[in-house]
């Protein structure tokens, strides 16, 4: 029962179930291990979902309907197209609604039983303690590191569970942080990657059912929490790679030197996480790649007097197929070996999807000794809205 | 038999798309070095210029994590798996990430 996640404030707990909610719940009311006692720590439970998105869909679904009592949906973000494939709370009519209401409208719907509060709000040092008080137990569904390691953070200095989830493509990882004795997210990374190492996944993409899968998980083990059932994934990073269909679990330990939940803290209260991350220097000018541009409606008017552009299209073989300006293809990734395939002589466009990855390409060129290189500002995408909006956006 | 090192997706793209990759090294840091050699794009995101393993990227021979072991010292014997775990942020990029980068 130590790991059972207690109400720690609000009214008095429920003691019983209605009639209805005794037949709602019954395939868990038959089962020894949740039963009357732990259908009612479930009606009594108090769980904040930071993220409404790939990883909070499964998540608001699961916990609602097997009838947390309380739900908190933290998410400032509203429903676009791309969310669709796999936002599985979301039907095309909540395209342009805000994620956090249309979850809520949602999940009132599967269960209206229970409590459902959303916050249409980014999570920030200044709020996070706040929001987190009044919960018993915080699920990290967010996308980004900032807000990882300010959820994290916000969860040790309060001692509130913190069940992770993330993913890449078609791999997931999974583990519980913020208990007593076990590790915190910092302890696994101290610090995270600077921006651009590592790509996004807005680059890399995900794979629609592999959110489901992660954030099921993640909802289990917040069940189990609240039951104080089973063993949970405290200490163990659970890895999983949906194309080999495999988990892998490693052994994660309490750094005694973390600096939020080790022995000697220097964190003893929430920071800046946008400048922990490196993510204020992205926007500043000069310390990030500046290289010459070309704006889409040059380049298309150089184009039609007739100029010798050479467009190099530096993405991914599976990209140039969903569209394409004609250009030379040589993914980045190829690019050091594959230089003898430009002519240093002649006028370069480089372009990617949004200008990110391009703008690498010109950096590496133009210090390969490439000086007539320009890097198309802002992409296929900024040729699409300003050129031609045939050209699909993605 | 050699050790295995398992490659993860978001590293793939610089180590020529491969999952793992087979060497014979008696210690983590031996194997580490035979994958850099033959992927030398792998090189900057595993290491920083003074050669050190980057802190945000996490290294388990088995599912022992090598901090709290030899670090990269650490003896390897064969039929080992090493695991290179880097950390991953989620599932969409937030409005005012996206934002961010525009304006970047």
């Amino acid at each position: 029962m130590a790991t059972t996640a207690q109400p720690q404030t609000g009214a008095k707990p429920a003691a019983t179930l209605s009639n209805e909610e005794i037949l709602r719940y019954s395939r868990h009311l038959i089962m020894p291990e949740v039963g009357m006692e732990g259908q009612l720590k479930l009606k009594n439970a108090k769980v904040l979902l930071i993220g409404t998105g790939g990883l909070g869909a499964p998540l608001g679904l699961y916990l609602a309907a097997a009838g947390v009592g309380r739900l908190g949906l933290v998410d400032f973000d509203v429903v676009d197209f791309t969310n669709l494939q796999r936002q599985v709370t979301f039907g095309t009519s909540d395209v342009g609604k805000p994620k956090s209401e249309a979850t809520r409208v949602r999940l009132s719907n599967l269960n209206p039983a229970i409590q459902i509060e959303s916050f249409e709000t980014q999570l920030t040092s200044a709020n996070a303690l706040e929001l987190f008080k009044d919960f018993d137990i915080i699920v990290d569904g967010t996308d980004n590191f900032p807000t990882r390691y300010l959820v994290n953070d916000a969860c040790i200095l309060l001692g509130k569970p913190n069940v992770y989830g993330s993913i890449f493509r078609f791999e997931g990882q999974v583990t519980v942080f913020g208990m007593p004795d076990g590790p915190c997210y910092r302890c696994l990374y101290p610090e995270p990657p600077p921006p651009g190492l590592v790509p996004s996944c807005a680059e890399g993409g995900v794979l629609g059912v592999l959110p489901g899968i992660v954030g099921s998980i993640q909802a289990m083990e917040t069940i189990k929490l609240i039951l104080g059932a089973g063993d949970s994934l405290v200490g163990r990073l659970l890895l999983f790679d949906a194309l080999g269909m495999r988990f892998r679990e490693l052994k994660l330990r309490k750094n005694p030197n973390c600096p939020v939940c080790g022995t000697n803290r220097t964190i003893t209260k929430l920071i800046d996480y946008y400048e922990f991350c490196g993510v204020r220097g992205e926007e500043a000018p000069g310390p990030t790649v500046s290289v010459p541009e070309i704006t889409p409606r040059e380049l298309k008017s150089r184009l039609d007097r007739g100029d010798d552009l050479f467009i190099l299209d530096v993405r991914e073989p599976h990209e140039y197929q969903i569209c394409n300006l004609h250009g030379h293809l040589i993914p980045l990734g190829e690019l050091t070996r594959r230089v003898h395939e430009l002519d240093s002589s002649r006028e370069i466009v480089a372009h990617c999807r949004s200008g990110k990855r391009s703008a690498e390409a010109v950096d590496f060129l133009r210090k390969a000794g490439f000086r007539k290189i320009l890097n198309l500002k802002g992409g296929i995408l900024a040729w699409s809205d300003e050129v031609d909006p045939s050209v699909p956006k993605y | 038999m050699p050790v295995k090192v398992m490659i993860p997706t978001p590293l793939r793209p610089y180590a020529g798309k491969r999952a793992s990759a087979e060497f014979q090294a008696k210690t983590v840091g031996e194997a580490l070095g035979h994958l850099t050699s033959e992927f030398a794009e792998l090189r900057k995101h595993l290491f920083t210029e003074e050669g050190k393993l980057r802190s945000f990227v996490n290294v388990y021979v088995n599912d022992e994590d090598i901090r709290y072991l030899a670090k990269e010292n650490t003896p390897t014997k064969d039929g080992d798996t090493i695991s290179i775990i880097p950390s991953i942020a989620g599932g969409r990029i937030s409005r005012r990430l996206k934002d961010r980068r525009t304006r970047a």
